[in-house]
């Protein structure tokens, strides 16, 4: 059994179901994605997996133990980042720590060795004594992961934790899970509605929709399974006549499109057309200026599996979901 | 155990931190204190009487005489003479005079033949406190106007001999239990309920919920962390109150040790009540809403302010089970009398039964999931 096995797993809030029978598990030291749009169950499914919620049917075992059945085993071997900033503003970063490792039971002559590596670990030691209000976002974002491994959890939850934050302040979140990754072999299972950070940091992907899991690969496999084409972008110095039609005879081109010398070429297989357009422009003697390939993106796959952009999913949370995101938080 | 104190060090850290908190709860039960106390306090002065002398003679002269030493002895009231009831009582109706003392014709003539004398006191009745005042000083001065002018030696009339057990307490010491309650009420709405609903609305205690933390263990950590709250504002009313009431000997440090103990179960069973009607709320909105109906309902029922002995049957209901009655009648009793345990030994049991069954309800009550 991995770190993470879920079976089936359903939550209901009155008539509305939040999540419709979800089925996945997640490997020792894996980072696992939930991708979705808000109001997709992701929120509700990890709350699930955290002891947060109960299920309504369905099994969840997290570590060894059962979510349900064994709670306390589940809460020692996780730590968790809920979405929101939940740190005390009015202690410090220490104290924040500090209290934590004692809710945990950290015996006393760990905590300040553990609390002093990990403050060194997301870089706040100069920080140490700082009152959390007085941190920026990212920073407030960094004592709440070193809070949630105080205690040096088997298993890290993190629900969207780069929400809100400025680009530079996202990309310093992601450098730090991947060296949680790497040096604390962690499990780490994280929800995002961003592409961008799902594909940089999950080995898997789980994409998430309406409460139900619509595809679950790693990004690779799941762009390789989107029979989206490639299109390459063309510029030439010059062409000879007829120039069109031979690069419409090339492997696997199925259109062109273009005027003058830059040209739109849509492919069955971008890498076997690029070559054969490199080779044919060297043949005959036209100089290829740019060349660029568009490739397959998260955005196409969620299309796929889910038959709408993202960024409209965002904005499009049906009336149910927005009525359990007011009162779920 | 250890992560009850967790609770209770991470909320006495913040706690430290906001002193404006600590301020806040003071200051409206102080303010409270020397207003209230010295509003209600004082004997009502310089009232306002028409006398009309319709009669004139000796007798009514005497009353006359006797309505002017009240003026210018107790001043309960001053006398403004007038020739015309008619326009006496146009200007009581108008409120330039807040009574009028007519002595009608014939009043000295059924004096001298002993034939049932009268005199009105015709008194504006919208005003009970000054109405009462009006009564009670012209009663004395007709006790006065009828005492013989030479006393027997040995009067054959049964006379009442008040003796009073304690010293004199001006209304403001009679105030000081009902403020000291009252200020550790405010630390548990404000420094318990409001800001544990704020907490939970922030998200905080989700932090606390994937912790291995029992309910009992995060319950017993608000109720704990909430009760020190309360002890620290209850304590420093206790004696800043005290010296700004006059208490007699403030730091007795028998008495003082005593109304500690009051304050610790008081505090205990205000944030006990406390957190079983919040343990299920999320708004908010709520504390804030129901703090000052829950002020009123459960301050003025418990004889802080006024005998429970004057209460409607449907009132005394509410102070029989109100922790606040308990808690005034033990400072009560400490505060105006010096007793010591015996004297508030129900009150001590009935705030402990109290808080067993609030914490034990609110933990029963407590979800351990969101």
């Amino acid at each position: 059994m991995g770190a993470i096995d879920v079976r089936n797993i359903v939550k209901k809030f009155g008539d509305f179901e939040a999540v419709k029978g979800i089925t996945f598990d997640v490997d020792d030291g894996e980072i696992f994605g939930l991708l979705g749009p808000n109001g997709a169950g992701k929120s509700t499914l990890i709350r699930m997996m955290t002891t947060l919620l109960p299920p309504t049917s369905g099994t969840a075992v997290i570590n060894g133990f059962d979510v349900v059945k064994q709670a306390n085993g589940v809460r020692e071997s996780i730590g968790v980042i809920p979405q929101a900033l939940t740190t005390d503003l009015e202690l410090s970063v220490e104290e924040n720590l500090l209290i934590f490792a004692k809710l945990y039971g950290v015996p006393r002559e760990k905590r300040e060795r553990l609390i002093t590596q990990l403050l060194e670990f997301v870089e706040l030691t100069q920080w140490r004594k700082a009152q959390v209000k007085n941190l920026s976002g990212g920073m407030r974002r960094r004592v709440e992961i070193a809070r949630g491994l105080v205690h040096e959890p088997r298993i890290f939850f993190l629900d969207e934790p780069t929400t809100g934050l400025d680009p530079v302040s996202r990309v310093n979140v992601w450098d730090m899970l991947e060296r949680i990754k790497s040096e604390r072999q962690l499990t780490i299972l994280i929800t995002t509605h961003y592409m961008d950070e799902a594909d940089k940091l999950c080995d898997r992907i789980a994409i998430v929709d309406h409460g139900e899991l619509k595809a679950l690969d790693t990004p690779m496999k799941l762009k390789m399974s989107v029979p989206t084409d490639n299109v390459l972008e063309v510029s030439f110095a010059s062409v000879p006549a007829g120039w069109v039609d031979k690069l419409k005879a090339l492997p696997d081109v199925e259109t062109v499109a273009g005027d003058d010398h830059i040209f739109k070429i849509s492919s069955k297989n971008g890498p076997a057309t690029t070559m054969a357009v490199l080779d044919a422009a060297a043949a005959a003697g036209v100089t290829v200026q740019s060349l660029s390939v568009a490739s397959t993106t998260l955005d196409d796959v969620f299309v796929h599996y889910t038959g709408r952009v993202l960024r409209d999913a965002l904005q499009d949370a049906s009336p149910q979901d927005s009525a359990f995101m007011l009162r779920r938080g | 155990m250890h992560r009850t104190w967790a609770i209770v060090e991470r909320e006495l850290r913040r706690f430290r931190r906001s002193p404006i908190l600590i301020v806040i709860s003071m200051v409206f039960p102080l303010v409270q204190l020397v207003v209230l106390g010295y509003a209600f306090g004082g004997n009502v002065k310089h009232l306002k009487v028409a006398v009309v002398d319709q009669d004139g003679g000796v007798p009514a002269v005497r009353i006359r005489e006797l309505a002017m030493a009240v003026a210018g002895g107790a001043r309960t009231f001053d006398t403004i003479l007038y020739a015309d009831q008619g326009a006496a009582v146009e200007d009581l109706r108008n409120g330039k005079v807040n009574g009028v003392l007519t002595i009608p014709p014939e009043f000295s003539r059924r004096v001298l033949s002993k034939n049932e004398p009268h005199v009105a006191l015709i008194e504006d009745n919208t005003d009970n406190f000054v109405s009462a005042t009006l009564v009670g000083a012209t009663n004395s001065l007709m006790t006065a106007f009828s005492q013989p002018t030479s006393m027997p030696r040995i009067t054959p009339i049964p006379q009442l001999d008040v003796v009073e057990v304690y010293p004199y307490v001006p209304y403001v010491q009679y105030l000081l239990p009902g403020i000291i309650v009252m200020s550790i009420f405010m630390m548990v709405m404000i420094g318990g309920g409001i800001i544990f609903i704020d907490d939970k609305a922030r998200g905080l205690h989700e932090g606390y919920l994937v912790t291995p933390i029992s309910k009992l263990e995060l319950v017993a950590g608000f109720n704990l962390s909430g009760t020190i709250k309360a002890v620290l504002a209850g304590s420093s009313i206790m004696i800043v109150g005290s010296l700004i009431a006059g208490i007699p000997m403030p730091f007795d440090p028998m008495r003082l040790a005593r109304m500690f103990v009051v304050v610790c179960f008081t505090s205990f069973a205000l944030i006990s009540m406390m957190f079983l009607i919040m343990v299920r709320v999320s708004d908010p909105l709520l504390p804030r809403a129901i703090f000052g109906v829950l002020n009123t309902l459960l301050y003025f029922p418990s004889g802080a302010i006024y005998p429970q002995q004057g209460f409607p049957t449907w009132m005394r209901w509410i102070a029989a089970v109100d922790p606040f009655t308990y808690a005034v009648h033990a400072f009560k009793s400490l505060v105006l009398k010096n007793t010591g345990f015996g004297a508030i030994t129900v009150d001590l049991l009935y705030l402990t039964a109290f808080s067993a069954v609030c914490m034990t309800a609110a933990t029963m009550l407590f979800k351990r999931t969101l």
